[in-house]
């Protein structure tokens, strides 16, 4: 009895390691200069899920929204061992705040079908909200567990983690299926695999084999993907038609939170006093904040 | 949008095992501030069992109402009953502004929510105000301004949600102020009954375990707080011994935190904990906005740090170039010398 397992992943801007050519002189952020990485925490979500498959089978499908060069975390899921992976990619979906991305999610984990698991990371590093695990649960009337540091046990119908609450930790069971978030502590993801990589770096989007020509022939890109799907290396991609979806829910139309305003962050005009590196600095100091009862 | 707009500000009181959460009064206080501008009615909203003494403690930071969901089933909080009833509620009396505290439980709820509802939620906002605004050269009246660093720190963003009724927020705690009213409101709790579900106990509590406010930054009058500057874990025992050498509390930034030198309960900053100690030493911390919205009200702030470009002076009061590991060491045996 294997058990089924999406796990949802996003590619994100390497938020972390932030150059002068990523923020223009307006503030802005120039998206385009940031190297963009494998979210973390997802990558964990995506070992949990393979920990299961070792144990008991079943199908790993890992998922993604995004632009076009998201399919790269596709492939490094693939490396490591899912079993199918999916893009989630249309202009249409730029812009989207949490909701409209899970709505289009949770549409999409609805065509792929049956599951006992989805996985996620706890958030992701580029806006650290935690929602769309949530918000995509709920979407489907299934229950989640967030902050997930452990899976305990699973049944046939069942599955008990280990989670995280403010000041402790709780041991909760849940009916299959549910929704995991999963925090970074949760295990150490394993390599890619030597074969995997050989197998699959050649993976594709239908984005990618549509720019892999210069002709604009839809018969002869038709005809690309069935050869790709035959030698199990397409990469499925689905866009908003394939989905079916709502327009008004989907990208920034359906997006109820907007930007009305950023603002580069400027420094206090930074009145300090300077302290000399010494022995007769830090006494001066000392003396000065003992004197005004700060310290002592 | 119509005039016959709701106006009211609800807070979700959080409890745990039946202690309210302190991040719900400080939402309270904000929320009263809020509805002041709305001219609208603060409310609170208090689920679990044996919960009307929380109700009625909402009433001293200006709760008007307090809808009560009072439940032995509802003891402890758990994902499907506590977000079907706040899901019913909210599409019920459509609230204007929904606070939540950005606590695990409110991290998980607010989500949920928002989605079931179909309204615009921000995390961790470091501040909320009411504002006019032209968006897109329509003119909106009194929406939620909801502002939070984003993009690592390098750009503070307004959010807003123009054109939904309902409009969410998460804050963590500390970031707004606990002020309890010199006269409680003489408010009114309304019972809401609670009709279980099939789907309540799909998700079941085997066990929790919880330590009682190990670490309280908020309370602490000095704190003294490391960065990913201090190198190692090795290096960072300075930090300990600073703060035990002039009593103050531990604390790191995030870097500090994801680099393991300091446990999460510790970090100050955005999605950490706000404090506004007496004092506030900053040792290695390059102080990046995510880490100064967290501490920049201290009363009085110590930076050191090597690099004299770091934007942690910017905050400080005193500023010290140079290495922490030589620059602390100095300061201990000031310390000593001068109680001597």
């Amino acid at each position: 009895m294997g058990k089924n397992s999406i796990v949802m992943v996003k590619q994100v801007p390497d938020t972390a390691n932030i150059s002068g050519q990523v923020m223009r002189d307006d503030g802005t952020v120039n998206r385009a200069k940031l190297p963009a990485i494998f979210n973390h925490e997802d990558r964990v979500a995506l070992e949990l899920a393979l920990r299961i498959q070792d144990q008991e089978g079943g199908k790993i499908t890992a998922i993604t929204m995004g632009p076009p060069r998201a399919s790269d975390i596709l492939r490094e899921c693939l490396y490591m061992g899912a079993d199918e992976a999916v893009l989630i990619s249309d202009r249409k979906f730029a812009g989207a705040d949490t909701l409209a991305t899970s709505y289009v999610l949770s549409e999409a984990i609805k065509k792929i079908g049956h599951y006992d698991f989805i996985f996620a990371g706890r958030q992701a590093i580029d806006g650290d909200t935690a929602q769309v695990g949530p918000q995509t649960a709920e979407k489907l009337n299934i229950p989640q567990i967030t902050y997930v540091e452990e899976i305990l046990e699973t049944t046939s119908k069942t599955v008990k983690v280990k989670r995280k609450i403010d000041g402790g930790f709780e041991i909760l069971e849940s009916t299959l299926p549910v929704l995991l978030t999963v925090l970074k502590d949760a295990c150490f993801p394993r390599p890619f695999k030597a074969k995997r990589l050989m197998a699959y770096k050649n993976a594709k989007t239908l984005m990618e084999l549509e720019s892999l020509t210069e002709e604009n022939s839809l018969l002869y890109i038709d005809r690309l993907k069935e050869e790709h799907i035959a030698k199990n290396l397409y990469i499925q991609t689905l866009t908003m038609d394939d989905l079916q979806l709502d327009i008004t829910r989907c990208g920034i139309h359906g997006s109820p939170t907007k930007v009305h305003k950023v603002e580069s962050v400027v420094l206090a005009g930074g009145n300090h006093e300077t302290i000399p590196p010494t022995k007769e600095g830090m006494a001066n100091l000392v003396a000065e904040l003992m004197d005004n009862h700060i310290l002592g | 949008m119509g005039n016959n707009i709701n106006t009211d500000v609800w807070v979700f009181v959080e409890q745990r095992s039946g202690k309210p959460a302190e991040v719900s009064f400080e939402l309270l206080s904000k929320g009263l501030k809020l509805a002041e501008n709305l001219k609208g009615k603060l409310k609170s909203v208090v689920i679990g069992s044996d919960v009307k003494d929380i109700a009625k403690e909402t009433f001293k930071y200006g709760a008007e109402e307090a809808l009560v969901v009072d439940d032995p089933e509802l003891h402890n909080y758990l994902t499907m009953p506590y977000s079907r009833i706040l899901n019913e509620l909210v599409e019920k009396h459509k609230p204007r502004i929904v606070l939540f505290g950005a606590t695990v439980i409110g991290r998980d709820l607010a989500p949920r929510v928002a989605s079931h509802t179909k309204s615009g939620l921000t995390a961790d906002c470091t501040d909320l105000q009411i504002s006019d605004v032209t968006y897109l050269k329509k003119e909106y009246k009194d929406l939620l301004l909801q502002i939070r660093p984003a993009f690592g720190g390098n750009i503070i963003a307004t959010i807003i949600t123009p054109d939904n009724e309902i409009q969410m927020a998460t804050v963590r705690e500390g970031v707004m102020k606990m002020e309890p009213l010199s006269k409680p409101v003489k408010g009114k709790i309304t019972e809401v009954p609670y009709t279980p579900n099939g789907i309540d106990d799909i998700i079941r509590i085997i066990d929790q375990y919880r330590t009682e406010n190990k670490v309280n930054l908020k309370a602490a009058p000095i704190i003294v707080a490391g960065g990913y500057g201090m190198g190692t874990v090795d290096n960072f025992k300075l930090i300990n011994e600073l703060a035990a050498t002039i009593g103050g509390e531990v604390a790191g930034s995030r870097a500090a935190v994801d680099a393991g030198f300091v446990p999460p309960e510790r970090q100050v900053g955005q999605t950490g904990v706000t404090v506004r100690p007496k004092l506030y030493i900053a040792c290695g911390i390059s102080g990046a906005i995510q880490h100064r919205a967290g501490m920049q009200e201290s009363n009085k702030i110590i930076a050191i740090n090597t690099d004299p470009e770091a934007p942690i002076f910017g905050v400080a009061h005193y500023g010290i170039v140079g290495d922490a590991m030589q620059i602390i060491p100095m300061f201990i045996n000031a310390f000593k010398e001068k109680l001597r």
